[in-house]
């Protein structure tokens, strides 16, 4: 498989909500197997970006094509077709509270593949909670959990499908350091283990060097900077992306 | 005052427009329900879950409201009738009462308060909790799922709930006329059934499921709409009780004109 093939596209993306401007012409591509960080401050449009991406929000005009598919002209069919290839991992987690974590992982799985046994249900949802470190979990509700193990669940959750993307939606978003460390390795680990090409959509810049192949600065609705973390950071020139460095590294 | 007028325009039209997208909305939900339940795949599970949810959890509130109903009516209504030295008409004047009106009404209002809301609010939190767009970006049907499936159990459960209420509430009137005019069981039970018609349970019946649709569609729909933060849960779930109500009340009327119209034919 060509490391370089191109999973995700996207061109000259425009979205408004009435007269704020999110996003002003867009263009990015996620590659096979990448890592991909979008970073920028709160309310950007970083996670408009991915939520287009799955279609759950339309843009106003662009191309963004998913697997050579472009998203908004997809019928109800193929869009949940095409979302099965994508795993999504909400900034809050979004695990369905009033199920235990069996039944969160269950839902989709038993709903996207009916020809399942009870015996590989249970496998494949054991397997997932020992890789993300959680199998003493399996019982238990969502709101007897960690924030950082509802994070792990989340993940988790959106695996069981063997998605070929993965979109995490600020994984780190309210954690201590060390579980963000921990959530930092698992996004690696995902990587590694399932063969996935992410979008890890930030503002933390050590979650960003720790799991980013690339970068990319979303400022004042549009890409500034796309490239390797030393690429865009130490020796930026633009002020709004050094104050962005400064501020992560010098108050940290 | 023209100054004030045309301040006035801009948030009267605003207004008016929101009153009909809103309508056009509620249309449009309505509509999507009537599709979806008949496309497989069907969510029976839940639909059992949600029905013992709306109808078993719903029983201890229910009995004891239809009980006390059924007793203060009658005691209610005995001092006029004893007036008029029709005391043994009770039985007759309860049983119509609670089959035709009251029995449907208290039902639909008390589920409107409980199931409702608690509708309203668990989909509107799962809403702002984005659960609602988890369970849409993993392939499934979350409007199945979630709608299709609790406005299903309350059209089933509410009926069952009335014909309950009704049980409950002739109970509570037997127990208080047996007590004052020492009418026996069976006589109070042969009274009653000789003065309802089918007429009247057809209808009660029938007024029971549009209720039911009621509390359940319009507690989906202000949940599903509910916008960003608690706040908007908060909103939903009462928006749901208040517009149910309302709800259940026109249609209350719109059926007793139908059921008038056809008892003068």
């Amino acid at each position: 498989m060509n490391q370089r093939e191109k999973v995700v596209e996207i061109r000259n993306l425009v979205k408004s909500f009435g007269d704020l401007d999110v996003l002003k012409g867009v263009d990015l591509d996620l590659f096979r197997e990448e890592n991909l960080v979008v970073l920028g401050k709160s309310g950007s449009g970083k996670s408009v970006l991915i939520k287009i991406m799955v279609g759950l929000l339309r843009q106003d005009s662009g191309k963004l094509q998913v697997f050579g598919q472009e998203v908004i002209n997809l019928r109800k069919k193929e869009l949940n077709a095409l979302r099965l290839k994508i795993g999504f991992s909400f900034q809050n987690s979004a695990l369905y509270d009033s199920m235990t974590v069996r039944e969160n992982m269950e839902f989709p799985l038993v709903r996207n593949e009916k020809n399942l046994t009870r015996k590989e249900i249970n496998r494949r949802i054991e397997e997932l909670l020992d890789s993300v470190g959680l199998p003493q979990t399996i019982n238990q509700m969502p709101s007897e959990l960690s924030g950082g193990q509802k994070k792990r669940i989340g993940v988790a959750r959106t695996l069981i499908l063997n998605p070929e993307i993965m979109l995490y939606d600020e994984p780190t978003a309210g954690l201590d350091p060390i579980t963000c460390g921990d959530i930092n390795n698992l996004i690696l680990e995902v990587r590694e283990r399932y063969k996935t090409s992410s979008i890890v959509i930030t503002h933390d810049l050590a979650c960003a060097k720790q799991t980013g192949d690339r970068m990319a600065v979303l400022l004042d609705g549009q890409f500034n900077a796309i490239g390797t973390f030393d690429e865009v950071f130490p020796n930026a020139t633009d002020e709004r992306i050094k104050s962005f460095y400064d501020y992560n590294f010098i108050n940290s | 005052m023209a100054v004030e007028a045309d301040d006035r325009k801009p948030l009267l039209s605003k207004k008016i427009d929101k009153f009909f997208t809103g309508l056009a909305d509620a249309w449009n939900f309505v509509r999507r329900f009537f599709q979806e339940v008949f496309m497989p795949p069907y969510e029976f599970k839940e639909v059992i879950h949600q029905c013992y949810r709306i109808g078993v959890e719903s029983l201890p509130l229910i009995s004891l409201t239809g009980f006390i109903v059924g007793i203060v009516f009658t005691n209610q209504s005995r001092p006029s009738l004893s007036e008029f030295g029709a005391a043994s008409w009770l039985p007759s004047l309860i049983s119509i009462a609670v089959v035709r009106a009251m029995g449907p009404l208290v039902t639909a209002l008390i589920a409107a308060g409980k199931v409702g809301s608690s509708i309203g609010a668990e989909i509107g939190s799962m809403k702002v909790t984005e659960q609602i767009d988890a369970m849409e970006v993993s392939a499934t049907n979350p409007f199945k799922f979630l709608v299709v499936s609790r406005v299903l159990a309350t059209t089933l459960m509410i009926p069952l709930l009335v014909m309950y209420t009704d049980f409950v509430a002739l109970m509570g009137s037997f127990l208080s006329v047996n007590k004052n005019e020492m009418v026996s069981m069976s006589t109070f039970f042969v009274q009653v059934f000789e003065a309802i018609t089918f007429l009247d349970v057809t209808s009660s019946l029938f007024k029971s499921i549009l209720f039911g649709f009621t509390i359940g569609i319009v507690g989906c729909y202000k949940g599903y709409n509910s916008s960003k933060g608690t706040e908007g849960v908060g909103r939903a779930a009462n928006a749901a009780v208040v517009m149910a109500m309302f709800l259940i009340f026109i249609e209350e009327l719109l059926v007793l004109q139908l059921v008038n119209a056809i008892r003068g034919m």
